[in-house]
């Protein structure tokens, strides 16, 4: 049970408010009609499947209902950062990390939210 | 009630004196039908030790009897069936974690006729040596079509434990908690945590598998600060207790610690008090815990030495001895020889001769032992026996002797003469195994420790911490230190602390301090005279009947990785978990394999840490609160209608109303041709509604649906279909422009939810610059479409608007009143006949249903379901998206072409979809009505269609049925199909071939049964 900041909400809520959708940054092609069929299924069904950080779409469906991208560590489960879709994540060096390498103790975070 | 004369004869094993328990008030209960008596303050476990019961199971594989063999949950045996009651049977209890109540009846889980004399036991004497790892594979699945048969007789033969048949009558909850800190366990180090983490300030959350805090120190006589340790225990309790922070839970265990310091605790709140929960409360509770830091504090499990005939009952783990003797005051024999590598396996001796009975020798495996422990006990004039080995307990059904003899430096042959040591108690010490399993939940790998000779857990991501004996540390002192220190550092890293006492909390005292102690020596399995395949059976995992001479067996087979093992000898498995055998088994492995202990590694730990009952992780979810359902407004004029009901997702719709005695066929045949022939009305009120607002919301429509939407005036309805981006038919409804930026999209009452969703991801990812709103207004409207020649002129009754023919034009829509109510009423069509669907606010639904039936009453106003709706619908070739479609068709495949506008700007959702290679073939299958030849003859949905019914199977497969109902108004049976290169084959024959061997003929036709020229709607 993964503990979500919702960059809208701007709060830490429990992923049971959440939904996944899916890899990240994968935005519509804007000429689908010149694109060739190989093209085309790329687009559509190949997705990444990385061990380690991962960039993924979450939407906050029992909440604002808003979508956000979410930067994971499939191997370990930590939430590197939360932040709103158009914006751009550079490195996940700069994360606030705990003292045990979690990024995930509420009262930090709420205290930096507000 | 029996005597105080009668109750010291029953309870043979009592002290006199001592204890945690309250002797004022005897407790009566039974075993396997033996009435028995105990105190309050007794485990199940102790109280059976108490009466002198040494056989309270009869083991899994072989039927071998067995006896309680430690005081925890660890407790490989003693696991007993619960319950007085049918409904209050619990199966696989641990009598060493059941406290004791007043007619508590308990009984063994296997074991036939009963466990003094069990059948499977004279046929695991006798066919013991055969039953190896994998024997049931290797013996029964040959011939492998007889294993099923087999099977039943195996597992009936093997089960433990049997569930009650009827419902549970207790009743169970869940609870949220948050804490800035979670301390797991509440032994020396749990406390000091706490204690340390709630004087900074923070908010603590404390939780102990066992009746009451203390961890070890229930059993202990130390003293802490110059206190006796539970009455420091009861000093510290009370200071936590004072604390408004600091949350406790007793017979709490922490059986799940998930991501991001999430943990699930299981209380049993009134198991202890008797078979059923008193009224009102809850039996056991789910706690779902949010920390911001974890300190585990989960102590550690002493290892047995495994040793042949170790599973004889009577045989225990040293510490236990120290437990059932200091904690209950019953010392569970006579006569007692200790086996032990390490100095903590002489404190049972010390306690068992400080209650007065034999101790005959301690068996040391270590050359030269020279620690403190030693020490005392030579002191005390008990017999050491040095550098040897007790290598095989002899008895039937209880210990009634020791073979021991002198070994190697390295424990792996004996190197002397044998001796007989007569005695009815074994109690061995292998060392202590730290209870990892919780920091490994999370992925953390735990870590071999050679210093101590076992896994301490490993590093993790999680902000957790460990503490005393689990991670590693011996004595008290160390334990406390270390309680001490987690507490702050768990505190600190949420930022919780620095608001109170900042004062450094001193380390209490311990008073065995820092005494010399003799190094542990690495030994698991004693040698014997015979090799591990010959020596009597050496128990490695007692629950499952695991031997090291399985174990051994198992990697000449094959197999290495320790996982494998596990799964081929079930190593470890069971209500256990391997507590007290998986470390000894590793070491067997790695022994065999030539490798150590932290290469072989080992087996992934998962939650949940002990066994959790069902009810629990159901909590208040059952009944009519497993899944939420969702009713119409006018639900209550449907049960008093007598509707029956469908359940579509989780709405509750009704299907059809029988009148009297008629039959479901017989209701939607007298309910389609009201509707046909007079006047009908649905309950649509589950249709999914979207109100969607903004200046570009028309722009929105187009590039989500595949059809134009620029030129629809307000007024005006327009059926719209929705392809995901591979061109898939994945929704259809009809949408409304109610003004000029305004649109009241339905969709079906299945998709409502993944349509909004649908609408708000490509907003929000893809074209935010749209500006569009979303608005799911399914809820907020009740709607009841009428349909029939007669729709009209009951309208007119009740609205002041306009619904002429040439005023309100099919696919037209106005707002209006009904009944005197505010309405939209649109003039849409799902029967084909004419037909308005009347929306208003969810709050009037009932009162404008109910004026409909009044003045319907002349039209003979017939309430339909979805089973006729369905019908209905079908003769008109209406589709139902996910009935009529599947995902892999196209709006091409299912002709609805006129649906598909490829000259809209902007390139549509599912327009490049539909455009691939594949999707351009002209012989893909197509939705086709299929006129069954025998019009009575019942096509079955989902009947497979061929071209030639002669064809040998495998026959050629062309499609298949979607929809097939019996049309009343046609006196026909009506279907739609998928069918390859349908449209091509209008007129063309298929054939279903059924199970039964008939075969249906049917002709491919148009989808459109009734009405081609769409007459009947546009009157």
């Amino acid at each position: 049970m993964f503990l979500i900041h919702c960059p809208y909400c701007e709060e830490h809520r429990e992923e049971e408010e959440f939904h996944a959708a899916g890899q990240a940054h994968l935005p519509r092609p804007l000429d689908p009609d010149s694109m060739t069929d190989e093209q085309w299924g790329d687009y559509l069904f190949y997705r990444k499947n990385t061990r380690g950080e991962y960039r993924e779409l979450w939407v906050h469906a029992a909440g604002c209902g808003k979508y956000f991208n979410v930067s994971r560590n499939t191997q370990t489960y930590e939430i590197y950062a939360t932040y709103k879709t158009g914006e751009v994540l550079e490195s996940t060096s700069q994360m606030s990390v705990g003292p045990t390498g979690s990024v995930l103790n509420y009262r930090t975070a709420d205290k930096e939210g507000s | 009630m029996l005597s105080q004369s009668q109750l010291k004869i029953q309870q043979r094993n009592r002290l006199d004196n001592g204890g945690r328990i309250n002797r004022g008030k005897p407790i009566t209960f039974s075993f396997d039908g033996r009435p028995l008596m105990g105190f309050e303050g007794d485990t199940l476990a102790s109280a059976l030790l108490a009466n002198g019961v040494d056989v309270v199971g009869r083991s899994f594989k072989y039927g071998r009897p067995r006896g309680i063999m430690t005081a925890g949950v660890e407790e490989p045996n003693a696991v007993l069936q619960i319950g007085s009651t049918e409904a209050t049977q619990i199966p696989n209890i641990k009598a060493t974690e059941q406290m004791l109540y007043n007619g508590l009846v308990a009984k063994p889980v296997n074991g036939w006729p009963n466990v003094d004399f069990d059948v499977m036991g004279l046929l695991g004497r006798v066919g013991g040596d055969l039953m190896t790892p994998g024997f049931y594979y290797k013996t029964f699945m040959w011939p492998k079509s007889r294993w099923e048969t087999y099977e039943k007789f195996i597992r009936k033969a093997a089960g433990l434990g049997s569930s009650p048949a009827v419902p549970d009558v207790d009743r169970y909850d869940h609870m949220n908690r948050h804490a800035d800190v979670m301390v797991v366990g509440a032994g020396p180090a749990g406390l000091m945590a706490a204690l340390r983490a709630a004087k900074s300030g923070a908010r603590v959350l404390i939780a102990d598998e066992g009746s009451e805090f203390g961890g070890s120190l229930l059993f202990s006589k130390e003293t802490i600060d110059g206190k006796p340790a539970m009455q420091w225990v009861a000093d510290v309790v009370e200071q936590l207790g004072a604390n408004p922070q600091v949350t406790m839970l007793t017979r709490a265990t922490v059986n799940g610690y998930h991501d991001h310091n999430f943990l699930t605790i299981s209380e049993r709140r009134t198991d202890h008090l008797n078979d059923r929960a008193p009224s009102g409360q809850a039996r056991q509770r789910m706690h779902k815990v949010r920390a911001g830091s974890v300190v585990l504090a989960t102590g550690a499990h002493e290892r047995p030495l495994v040793f042949a005939n170790n599973d004889l009952p009577g045989c225990m783990v040293a510490s236990s001895i120290s437990h059932y003797i200091n904690r209950f005051a019953v010392v569970p024999g006579n006569k007692l020889v200790v086996v032990t590598s390490n100095d903590s396996g002489y404190q049972c001796a010390l306690d068992w001769a400080d209650a007065g009975r034999e101790v005959v020798a301690i068996i040391d495996t270590r050359a030269a032992p020279d620690g403190v422990a030693t020490e005392l006990a030579l002191e005390r004039g008990i017999k050491v026996m040095k550098g040897s080995a007790l290598i095989e307990a002899r008895g039937k059904k209880r210990v009634q002797g020791a073979i021991v003899a002198p070994i190697n430096t390295s424990a792996t042959f004996v190197t002397g003469d044998t001796q007989h040591l007569t005695c009815d108690t074994i109690a061995s010490s292998g060392g202590w195994s730290p209870a990892v399993h919780l920091s490994c939940h999370t992925g953390s790998r735990p870590v071999w420790s050679s210093e101590i000779l076992g896994f301490v857990p490993g590093t993790t991501t999680e902000q957790r911490w460990s503490a005393g004996a689990v991670s590693g540390q011996q004595s008290l002192s160390d334990v406390l230190a270390d309680g001490v220190k987690a507490g702050q550092d768990a505190a600190n890293a949420t930022h919780a602390s620095g608001k109170a006492d900042i004062d450094d909390l001193p380390v209490p005292i311990a008073s065995s301090g820092n005494q010399t102690h003799c190094d542990a020596m690495p030994v698991y399995l004693l040698p014997h005279t015979k090799p591990c395949s010959r020596s009597p059976k050496q128990f490695v995992d007692m629950q499952n009947d695991v031997t090291a001479a399985g174990i051994e067996m198992t990697t000449r087979e094959g197999f290495e990785s320790i996982e494998h093992v596990k799964r081929y000898t079930a190593l470890g498995f069971g209500t256990d978990q391997g507590k007290t055998g998986n470390i000894n088994g590793m070491a067997i492995v790695a022994n065999a394999l030539g490798k150590t202990i932290a290469q072989t590694g080992t087996t992934v730990f998962r939650p949940n840490y002990t066994p959790v009952s069902f009810g629990v992780v159901t909590g208040a979810h059952t009944g009519p609160l497993f899944d939420p359902q969702r009713f119409t407004p006018m639900h209550e004029w449907h049960l008093d209608r007598g509707a029956e009901f469908e359940n579509v997702g989780q709405w509750k719709r009704p299907w059809y109303y029988p009148v009297g005695d008629e039959t479901m066929d017989q209701a939607i045949v007298r309910e389609q041709l009201a509707m046909r022939q007079g006047v009908g009305v649905l309950d649509a009120s589950t249709l999914g509604k979207i109100d969607i607002q903004g200046k570009d919301a028309r722009e929105f429509l187009a590039r989500v649906y595949t059809n134009a939407w620029a030129k629809l005036k307000p007024g005006f309805c327009r059926y719209g279909l929705m392809c995901s981006d591979d061109g898939m038919v994945m929704d259809d409804g009809v949408t409304a422009c109610l003004a000029e930026n305004h649109f009241h999209m339905t969709t079906t009452t299945g998709g409502a939810a993944r349509v909004m969703s649908w609408l708000e991801i490509y907003h929000q990812t893809e074209w935010p610059e749209l500006e569009v709103f979303f608005n799911s207004v399914t809820d907020h409207w009740a709607t009841m479409a009428i349909a029939g020649p007669d729709a009209r002129k009951l309208l007119e009754k009740l609205t002041d608007a306009d619904v002429s023919a040439d005023s309100l034009k099919f696919m037209q829509c106005t707002e209006a009143t009904v009944a005197g109510i505010p309405a939209r009423i649109f003039r849409i069509s799902f029967t084909g006949d004419l037909s308005f669907e009347i929306n208003v606010a969810a709050h009037y639904g009932l009162a404008v249903w109910k004026a409909l039936f009044e003045a319907g009453e002349e039209f003979n106003l017939t309430p339909y379901g979805t089973e006729s709706m369905h019908v209905l619908r079908a003769e008109k070739g209406f589709i139902i998206v996910g009935q009529d479609t599947d995902g892999s068709v196209t709006p091409l495949d299912i002709n609805h072409g006129w649906a598909v506008v490829d000259s809209k700007p902007f390139s549509y959702l599912g327009k490049r979809g539909m455009k691939r290679n594949d999707f351009l073939r002209t012989d893909r299958k197509h939705l086709v009505g299929l006129r069954t030849v025998d019009s009575q003859a019942e096509l079955p949905e989902g009947a497979q269609a061929v071209r030639d019914p002669a064809e040998p199977i495998p026959m050629t497969m062309v499609g298949h049925v979607t929809s097939s109902y019996y049309s009343a108004f046609l006196k026909r049976r009506i279907a739609m199909g998928l069918i390859k290169d349908g449209l091509n084959r209008m007129g063309e024959t298929v054939f279903f071939p059924l199970r039964d061997g008939s075969v249906i003929e049917a002709e491919i036709c148009s989808t459109v049964f009734l009405d081609p020229d769409n007459q009947r709607q546009k009157v």
